[in-house]
């Protein structure tokens, strides 16, 4: 029916839908714009751009800077579209239009009404990580997780659509992912027994295209039996269930909060579910399907091609909702479209993106202990199962039992905040927390709209380590090893810029933007913004010259844990309060900075 | 010459101040001195492992050896589940909701009860109403007399090393509570 339209009125499709995202497709090509959160499709967060290079980025001075007016924790960034900027805040949800041909004058503003009662709903911050833009609309997922579609040129609104229920815990971080005549839309709230789904609604209205959940029945989930695919096996029956004791399912968490990628040749989605609810694991017994799981689904219909689930059965609060970044290496001579990701348990995967099939899966922090690693050997009945280690695991230690010393913490070896890839130097820059926890999981009983955690737990600085928070390490994925890694007095919250200027930007909680050599690691510029950083770099050109921009606003997770410093209760009473507390850093803040070259 | 304020006067910017000085923003704000005289603190009696201060709002008890009662060591799981995804770890506050080990020492505990069940509203600043969780109701106590001794400084940061057994009356009535 399509081609036929196509053929008999081409020209006229042009205004049309299909021809809308083969726009977005053809704009990401374009270096000059940062038209997705992500970059690109892939989420390599890779700019051709060079001008600002290796060789000159210590020059790099201010350009321009925009206060968004919201003291909360500043995650995403700035789109670029043509002229115009978008910016996005933390809740309320402001989103502005900045003309860049006017030196950033507000072309126009919208601001949402939403009930403040989603706020204390929003387990760890009101943070929210941006707009998106496809068919000359901009599409803002508000923290209470209505989706709005406005209009790029005027802000008007053209359409709006409920995607959850924030008086059941449902609300929004993630931003959303246009892909061709559909934006693909996530969901928050693990803490709080939310069931996480996936959902396409139609560009055009707003109306609902399909919903696929991480867990329930086969047609609430969007897996074939016969045809999804799990390490090369199908999925069989009622896969979404039969791990879950009884109805436990439908309060089972696995949400969708993070970043999603898309293959356009394969027509697959990417992305991860979140942890299963609650913390306590003696609560559900099972693997908890399909929780924790890298999830790559047909784009028209949603049906799921393959699966992995990463962490079976979570013990820890392991989210699997991180980044996948697809790329083209040459692994053994052949040529393979690769998925790789950084996840919350401290294991960097390399998988075939076509299959599903796993190649690699690595400790990308040293530090991790909970698991010896994972089962490679296909024909054992264990491959693809991570091996936990019993003095770690808080299930085998039971209810009421304090597990001391696990590595990583439940925030992860790394949380959302996005790596970078560049296919110079094959190498992911990944930005990463270096804590580990104590965590103690007890009964708790569900309330819908409540908190349903049921885990006490303690952080600290690695120990034994260079005694910061995080590490900024550049990882070879088809070797599954560290090339190089740049200790942090705290964890890096802010998503990584690699670019062909062989520069990559990173951002840091005490405020630092910096620059360093894609190569080695060395640091080539720094400059401390005005707040804590946890939001993603992004660059672009206006009038030929290269712009980097920064959101600065301390918050998130981060902000949460961190402000006061971290005590290990291990340590005995002379440690306490002996390391960095943010709050002697910086504060609250929210200010877009913009980086430029001299003139 | 200079006019002397009239006790009227000085009544009335009072009565103007109060409604600011109990906001929640100083209740967190507002330092506690450890060796000030709070009279909500010292144990005045104890029925079966649970502390009452002389006004009978609940409290903290450490012994000699840094052994913490019962409520105490369940108040730090608890607050470590519920509120410090909010509220920082160990009371500190963070960079999104207030350093409220001060406010369990600055204000009563009827205020705090108050507040927990029904919640909050300061502009863009929320506290939830807890009034219908069972994990943060049936523990209430418990949370109220940890930040107690957080605030007052009576117990360390971080998990209390030593603990007393939950007695039968705990037991019991945590038992009756969750169902």
């Amino acid at each position: 029916m399509k081609k036929l339209f196509a053929l008999t009125s081409g020209i006229a499709l042009c205004a049309g839908m299909a021809a809308a995202n083969e726009d977005l497709s053809k704009m990401m090509e374009d270096p000059g714009q940062w038209v997705i959160q992500t970059g690109d499709y892939k989420n390599q967060r890779y700019s051709k751009l060079d001008q600002i290079n290796k060789d000159n980025v210590g020059d790099m001075q201010v350009a321009w800077t925009f206060s968004t007016g919201v003291l909360r924790g500043h995650e995403g960034s700035p789109l670029v579209i043509g002229d115009t900027m978008y910016l996005h805040t933390p809740f309320p949800n402001i989103v502005y239009a900045l003309d860049l041909a006017n030196d950033g004058k507000i072309k126009w503003k919208y601001e949402p009404k939403q009930d403040p009662e989603v706020i204390p709903v929003m387990c760890c911050d009101t943070v929210n990580r941006g707009v998106a833009y496809a068919d000359g609309k901009i599409f803002l997922h508000q923290a209470d997780t209505t989706v709005v579609a406005l209009n790029a040129e005027t802000g008007a609104v053209e359409w709006s659509v409920a995607n959850g229920d924030a008086s059941k815990g449902e609300t929004n971080t993630a931003t959303v992912m246009p892909v061709k005549d559909k934006i693909l839309v996530g969901i928050s709230g693990g803490e709080f027994g939310v069931r996480g789904s996936l959902t396409a609604y139609n560009i055009s209205d707003g109306s609902l295209a399909w919903r696929a959940y991480s867990m329930g029945p086969d047609s609430d989930i969007l897996m074939d039996p016969e045809n999804t695919m799990n390490l090369g096996k199908p999925v069989g029956e009622n896969s979404g269930t039969n791990t879950w004791e009884g109805d436990q399912w439908m309060i089972g968490g696995g949400t969708t909060w993070g970043w999603y990628s898309y293959d356009p040749e394969l027509n697959l989605v990417y992305y991860g579910t979140g942890n299963p609810s609650t913390w306590n694991p003696a609560q559900r017994p099972g693997d908890n399907r399909w929780s924790m799981t890298i999830m790559a689904r047909d784009a028209d219909t949603g049906m799921a091609k393959w699966v992995y689930q990463m962490t079976p059965h979570d013990e820890w609060d392991y989210d699997g909702v991180n980044e996948m970044i697809l790329t083209e290496q040459t692994i053994d001579g052949q040529e393979r479209k690769l998925l790789t990701h950084f996840d919350r348990n401290g294991l960097g995967y390399t998988l075939d993106r076509v299959t599903g099939e796993l190649l690699v899966a690595e400790k990308f922090d040293p530090a991790v202990n909970w698991t010896t690693g994972v089962v490679m050997d296909k024909e054992s009945p264990e491959y693809g199962r991570p091996q936990v280690v019993a003095q770690y695991s808080t299930e085998q230690n039971g209810e009421d039992v304090n597990s001391t010393g696990i590595c990583p913490a439940a925030l992860g070896s790394k949380d959302q905040q996005p790596a970078a890839y560049s296919p110079n130097t094959e190498l992911f820059y990944v930005p990463t927390n270096h804590v580990c926890m104590d965590y103690e999981p007890f009964r708790v009983s569900y309330t819908a709209g409540q908190p349903y955690v049921g885990a006490t737990l303690a952080m600290y600085p690695a120990p034994e380590s260079h005694g910061g928070m995080g590490n900024f390490i550049a990882w070879d994925g088809k070797k599954g090893e560290i090339k190089w890694s740049i200790p942090e007095q705290f964890s890096v919250w802010s998503g990584a810029l690699a670019t062909a200027g062989d520069v990559v930007f990173y951002g840091t909680l005490e405020g630092y933007l910096k620059a360093v050599d894609a190569n080695t690691g060395d640091l080539l510029y720094k400059f401390k913004t005005p707040s804590g950083i946890i939001g993603n770099v992004m660059t672009y050109t206006y009038d030929d010259q290269q712009f980097v921009g920064i959101l600065s606003g301390v918050g998130g997770w981060a902000g949460i844990g961190l402000a006061a410093g971290l005590a290990n209760p291990n340590d005995g009473l002379g440690a306490v309060g002996g390391y960095a507390a943010l709050s002697d850093y910086t504060a609250l803040g929210g200010q877009l900075t913009v980086f430029k070259l001299p003139n | 010459m200079k006019r002397a304020a009239s006790p009227l006067y000085v009544a009335a910017i009072l009565a103007l101040c109060l409604p600011a000085a109990v906001s929640a923003q100083s209740w967190s704000d507002q330092a506690v001195d450890p060796a000030a005289d709070h009279p909500e603190v010292p144990v005045s009696y104890e029925d079966d492992g649970r502390y009452y201060s002389e006004d009978d709002s609940p409290t903290f008890n450490i012994g000699d050896d840094g052994t913490v009662d019962w409520l105490t060591f369940s108040g730090f799981r608890r607050y470590h589940s519920e509120c410090h995804v909010c509220h920082g770890p160990d009371g500190e506050g963070s960079s999104y909701a207030p350093r409220i080990k001060n406010s369990a020492v600055n204000m009563d505990y009827y205020a705090f009860v108050d507040t927990v069940v029904n919640g909050r509203q300061n502009g863009n600043s929320v506290m939830p109403h807890f009034g219908d969780n069972k994990n943060v109701m049936c523990y209430l106590d418990d949370i109220y007399v940890y930040l107690k001794a957080r605030g007052m400084e009576a117990v360390p940061r971080g998990r209390p090393a030593k603990k007393a057994t939950k007695s039968d009356l705990i037991a019991e009535t945590e038992n009756a509570c969750m169902g």
